[in-house]
């Protein structure tokens, strides 16, 4: 036998148990029909738990090429001041953190595409359920014993293989998002210790090390220090000119530890 | 007879068309005991594009068992030989 038949008859053998257990067809068509009905609210569950982890990569991508620019503009103005060192180390972290970026946006197309299955799947199950709530009051009305039975068998095999379709469709998603959340969940703590040299950071919230030597090689980060000072002492007579000068050195110590 | 793949739906074959179909399913069960995941995928692919190309969809409001299943299209080796086995596997 080939891997079709045995394939189907798994999933028959799986309808038959909850059909031998009922003395009553009518039982089974009750029963089923309920397990239907939650199955499809554990569906648009999962559902949502898959659309969140999506949304998760969505927003580390962001913050990661937000990163990337960064550190494309921080070399680019390393080659402008001269400082050829400086921006080779802001592109090798660029290209990690673009690595970083093109595995989030295979893993995204993977889950996306789990995503689309299962929406499919949840609509092809709203329908079959739907099917078969009709059904089932049909099979009921024109009650016979012996003549229900076989439309009781057919009903409840096709839709609860339905449901097995859908549910392995689920586990697969919910499998697939479980990996996601665990990489993301790394990549948060790669953010966070600094692993990748902060470069996730967002824009101007806090200067990196490479900023920090932009800025010395700019002419240190006390230049807004020294401006004032130029413009105090452009101001100042020339008897308080001494004081003054005395003051902004102080300033300026303290600017640089 | 009704072919369903899964996480796409089933498909019905006029009893006519089985026998090349027959064949694939076998290539398939050959490459799975002889676990090479290559031919596997070729044997799937193929198989599935005839099951389309032969088949008409069934209707959503039609609720009737399927003489064969066929393992989602990008279903993995390991994956099938998990589904093959007797308990586990199939939720349902």
């Amino acid at each position: 036998m080939g891997i079709a038949q045995r394939l189907a008859m798994l999933f028959r053998i799986k309808a038959n148990k909850a059909l031998d257990k009922a003395e009553d067809p009518r039982e089974v068509l009750d029963y089923s029909y309920q397990r239907q009905v939650e199955m499809l609210a554990q569906m648009r569950r999962g559902l949502a738990e898959v659309a969140t982890s999506r949304k998760r990569l969505d927003l580390q991508g962001g913050q990661l090429k937000q990163s990337a620019d960064k550190l494309e503009a921080q070399a680019t103005e390393a080659v402008g001041l001269g400082k050829d060192d400086l921006a080779r180390e802001a592109l090798t972290r660029r290209a990690a953190v673009l690595q970083q970026i093109e595995d989030l946006r295979g893993q995204r197309e993977a889950l996306k595409s789990e995503e689309d299955n299962l929406t499919v799947g949840a609509q092809r199950l709203q329908a079959k359920v739907e099917a078969f709530r009709t059904r089932k009051e049909t099979i009921k009305a024109a009650y016979t014993a012996a003549e229900a039975r076989t439309k009781v068998n057919e009903a409840v095999s096709g839709i609860s293989e339905e449901m097995g379709d859908v549910g392995l469709a689920m586990q697969r998603a919910e499998d697939r998002t479980a990996q996601m959340v665990a990489r993301a969940g790394a990549l948060d703590e790669l953010m966070a210790t600094g692993a990748l040299d902060n470069a996730a950071l967002p824009i101007g919230s806090q200067r990196d090390d490479i900023q920090a030597a932009l800025e010395a090689a700019r002419g240190g980060g006390a230049s807004d220090i020294e401006l004032q000072l130029a413009q105090l002492k452009g101001q100042l007579p020339a008897a308080e000119q001494q004081p003054a000068l005395e003051q902004g050195k102080q300033r300026q110590e303290e600017a640089e530890p | 007879m009704i072919i369903r793949i899964l996480s796409e739906g089933q498909y019905e074959i006029p009893d006519s068309d089985t026998g090349q179909l027959n064949e694939l399913d076998d290539k398939l069960m050959d490459a799975v005991e002889s676990d090479d995941a290559q031919a596997f995928r070729l044997a799937l692919g193929e198989l599935e594009v005839l099951v389309r190309k032969l088949g008409t969809p069934v209707p959503i409001s039609v609720l009737k068992p399927s003489d064969a299943v066929l393992p989602a299209e990008d279903a993995e080796i390991d994956e099938v030989r998990e589904l093959l086995h007797p308990d586990g596997l199939l939720p349902g």
